[in-house]
C-alpha cells in the first residue's frame, strides 16, 4: 500500500518535471527565434543584394523586397514569422526559394547519420582508453591516453580532416575521399535519408559497405575531440571511484580484479561522465559544421554556411531552431537518464 | 570602521602555490609555451618580412635558410605570415575572454547576489545561450555583422559569456551565506560594496581558471570561422585563414598549412595545460 502511494506520487513529481521542461524548451526556441530575428534586423548587410548580385536594378530589389516581405517594418515581419511558424511554416530559404522545411528535412538526415557515428568513434575509443589510463596510473599506458587527450582537445577539426584526408585518402588509397558514396555508385531511393539504412532497404550490400567506408574518416574527425574529453572524464571519475571504501571493501572480500571494475567501478563512474554526453552531442553539431564543409558532406553543417554567407536568414534562423530543439531534448533525455541510473536524484 | 579581511577560505601560503605550479611538469610546459608565444608575437615581427609580400616565382617554396617554413602558393614567406598570425591570435582569444568574462561575472554577480525575479529573468536568459550549438550562432552573427576579425570576436564573446554568469553566480550563491559577508552586511555594508569587495574577489578564482581553458577555446573557434570564411578575409596572416587558402596545395607544399595549424596546436595547447595548472593549485576540489 505505501510502496503504491509512494510511486503514484513519484510519477506525479516526474510529470510535472516534466511538463516543466517542455515549456522551458518551448521558451528556449522562443529565445532562439526571437535571438536569431534582431541578429537579421540589425544587420547592415542587405539580403536582396545578396541574393541578386551587386548588379541587380533598383525594381528587382523592391520585387524581391516585396515578394519575401522585407519592405514590412520589422515587428510585423516578426509577427508574421511566428505565426508561420506556429503553423509549422519554417519560411521560404531566400537562396534556393524552396520551403526551409524541406531543405532542412533533406539535410538533416546526413548530419545525423554522421553524427551518431562520431559519437560511436569517441565512446568507442574515449571511454576504454579512459578506462585503461585510469587503472595504469601515472605508468606508460596512462601518460600516452593523457598526452593523446591533449593533442585531441587541441587540434582544430578542419585541419584534422585535412591532415586524414591527405594521408588515408590520397597518399595511402585507405579510405575513400568526400562524399557520402562512390560517384560511381547507384544512389539507392531515399526513404530515411540515412544512407547506411537506405542501401541496407534497397537490397544493396555493396554500396551499403561503400556508404559506411565513407563514414569512417568524417566520423573519426568529427569524434576525436569528443572522444579526448570523454577519455579525460572516465579517467578522473574512474580514478575518484578506485579510492572509495566500496572498492577497498569489495577487494577485501576477495572480488577478483575484472568484477571489482565491471560491477563496482564502472557503474559508479558511468554517472559524471554520462553528464558530459549531452554537451558533446550538442559540439558534435557545431564541429559538423565544419567537418561536413572538409568532407562535401550533404549536412546541415554546410547547408548553414552557405546560408549565412549569402544572408538567407530564414534557412538560417530553421537551422538554429533545429539545433536548439535537437540540443533542448538531448539535455532533457541526457536529464531523465541521470535520475533514473542515480536514485539519489530527485525530479524537481 | 575596520575593514573586514577580504581573504576567503584559503589560508595556503602564496609560495606553496607557487612551488606547487614549479613541480607540475604539464604546468611548465604551458607556461614555457606561453612566454615563447608572447616572445613570439611581440620580438618576432624584427625577424620577418612583409607577410604580405608576394613573389609568384618563389611559390611553394619548401623551407630554406631564406625562407624557414617554406613559400605559399602565392610566394609569401609562411615563417613570417605564422609570426604575425600569433599577435593576431593573442588578440582574438584576449579580447574574446575579457569581453565574455566581463558581461558573465556582471550579469552572474546581479544574479547571484540580488535573487528572487532578477536572477530568474538573468538565468533563464542565459540558459537560452546555453541551449545550441555556439559554432552556429556565432557563424550567424559574424555572417549578420560581416565577416572580418572585430566581428568575429564580438561573435565568439556573444556565445562564449554564459559560462561564466553561471559560474559567478554559484560562487555569490555559496558565498552569501558565508560569516565574512553576513558580518559585512551586519556592519551595514551596503550591498554594492559587499558585492565589489567581498564577493567580486573571491569568485575571481574559477574566473581566472575558466579564462585560460577559454582563451584556447576560443582562439580554436575564431581560427574554425576563419576557414569557412566568416573571420579573417585573405590576405590577413590569421592561422585558421592561411590553413583553408593552402588547403588545396597540401599534396604539393605542406608546409604552408601545416605550419598555421601546428602554431594553432601549441597555443591551444598551452593554454589548455595552463587552465589545468591553475585549477590544481587555485582550487583544490577540482584537482584529480
Amino acid at each position: 500500500m505505501a510502496t503504491g502511494y509512494r510511486l503514484s506520487l513519484w510519477v506525479i513529481d516526474m510529470f510535472a518535471y516534466l511538463i516543466r521542461r517542455l515549456f522551458f524548451v518551448v521558451f528556449v526556441v522562443w529565445g532562439v527565434t526571437f535571438a536569431t530575428f534582431f541578429i537579421s534586423q540589425v544587420v547592415p548587410a542587405d539580403p536582396a543584394l545578396a541574393a541578386l548580385g551587386d548588379n541587380a536594378r533598383e525594381d528587382q530589389i523592391k520585387e524581391f523586397r516585396e515578394r519575401n516581405g522585407l519592405d514590412k517594418p520589422a515587428y510585423v515581419q516578426y509577427a508574421v514569422y511566428m505565426n508561420k511558424l506556429l503553423h509549422g511554416d519554417l519560411g521560404q530559404s531566400l537562396r534556393t526559394s524552396r520551403p526551409v522545411i524541406d531543405d532542412l528535412r533533406e539535410f538533416f538526415p546526413a548530419t545525423i547519420e554522421l553524427s551518431l557515428a562520431a559519437f560511436f568513434v569517441a565512446l568507442l575509443i574515449g571511454v576504454p582508453f579512459g578506462v585503461i589510463a585510469a587503472l595504469n596510473q601515472n605508468r606508460p599506458p596512462d601518460v600516452i591516453v593523457r598526452i593523446l587527450a591533449l593533442l585531441g582537445g587541441a587540434t582544430p577539426v578542419f585541419f584534422l580532416g585535412i591532415l586524414l584526408l591527405q594521408v588515408f585518402h590520397a597518399q595511402l588509397g585507405w579510405f575513400p575521399g568526400p562524399g557520402r558514396l562512390d560517384p560511381y555508385a547507384l544512389t539507392p531511393p531515399r526513404v530515411t535519408g540515412f544512407m547506411t539504412i537506405d542501401t541496407l532497404l534497397a537490397h544493396d550490400p555493396r554500396t551499403f559497405w561503400d556508404s559506411l567506408y565513407h563514414l569512417v574518416l568524417p566520423a573519426v574527425v568529427l569524434g576525436s575531440a569528443s572522444a579526448a574529453l570523454l577519455a579525460r572524464m572516465t579517467r578522473g571519475a574512474m580514478l575518484e571511484v578506485l579510492s572509495q571504501d566500496y572498492i577497498r571493501t569489495a577487494r577485501a572480500k576477495g572480488a577478483s580484479n575484472s568484477a571489482v571494475i565491471l560491477h563496482h567501478a564502472a557503474k559508479n563512474a558511468a554517472l559524471p561522465v554520462l553528464t558530459v554526453l549531452g554537451g558533446l552531442l550538442g559540439g558534435l553539431l557545431s564541429g559538423a559544421v565544419l567537418t561536413e564543409t572538409i568532407f562535401s558532406w550533404p549536412g546541415i553543417g554546410r547547408y548553414v554556411t552557405t546560408s549565412a554567407s549569402s544572408l538567407d536568414f530564414p534557412a538560417v534562423m530553421g537551422v538554429t531552431l533545429l539545433a536548439g530543439l535537437v540540443y533542448a531534448t538531448i539535455n532533457l533525455a541526457v536529464d531523465l537518464l541521470y535520475a533514473y541510473i542515480d536514485p539519489r536524484i530527485k525530479y524537481g | 570602521m575596520a575593514s573586514l579581511p577580504t581573504a576567503g577560505p584559503s589560508t595556503r601560503s602564496a609560495s606553496r602555490m607557487v612551488r606547487r605550479f614549479r613541480r607540475n611538469f604539464s604546468a611548465m610546459l604551458g607556461l614555457t609555451l606561453f612566454v615563447l608565444l608572447i616572445l613570439l608575437a611581440v620580438l618576432g615581427p624584427l625577424f620577418t618580412v612583409d607577410p604580405l609580400a608576394q613573389e609568384l616565382v618563389n611559390k611553394l617554396k619548401p623551407p630554406s635558410a631564406q625562407h624557414w617554413l617554406g613559400t605559399d602558393q602565392l610566394g609569401r614567406d609562411v615563417w613570417s605570415r605564422v609570426v604575425h598570425g600569433a599577435a593576431i591570435s593573442l588578440r582574438v582569444g584576449f579580447l574574446v575572454v575579457a569581453l565574455s568574462a566581463l558581461v558573465g561575472v556582471v550579469v552572474g554577480l546581479l544574479a547571484g547576489s540580488l535573487g528572487g525575479a532578477v536572477d530568474n529573468l538573468l538565468m533563464r536568459f542565459t540558459d537560452i545561450f546555453f541551449a545550441f550549438p555556439s559554432l552556429i550562432l556565432a557563424m550567424a552573427i559574424a555572417a549578420a555583422l560581416g565577416p572580418n576579425l572585430n566581428n568575429t570576436i564580438l561573435a565568439v564573446a556573444a556565445v562564449s559569456w554564459p559560462v561564466y554568469a553561471r559560474l559567478v553566480r554559484a560562487q555569490a550563491l555559496a558565498l552569501r551565506e558565508r560569516e565574512f559577508v553576513e558580518a559585512a552586511k551586519a556592519l551595514g555594508s551596503r550591498t554594492l560594496r559587499v558585492l565589489w569587495r567581498h564577493i567580486l574577489p573571491n569568485s575571481l578564482t574559477p574566473v581566472l581558471v575558466q579564462a585560460s581553458f577559454d582563451m584556447g577555446g576560443a582562439i580554436l573557434t575564431a581560427a574554425g570561422l576563419s576557414f569557412v570564411g566568416f573571420g579573417a578575409q585573405p590576405p590577413t596572416p590569421e592561422w585558421g585563414a592561411m590553413v583553408s587558402e593552402a588547403r588545396n596545395y597540401i599534396d604539393v607544399a605542406f608546409w604552408a598549412s601545416v605550419s598555421p595549424a601546428v602554431a594553432i596546436i601549441l597555443t591551444v595547447l598551452a593554454f589548455n595545460l595552463l587552465g589545468d595548472a591553475l585549477r590544481d593549485v587555485l582550487d583544490p576540489r577540482g584537482r584529480d
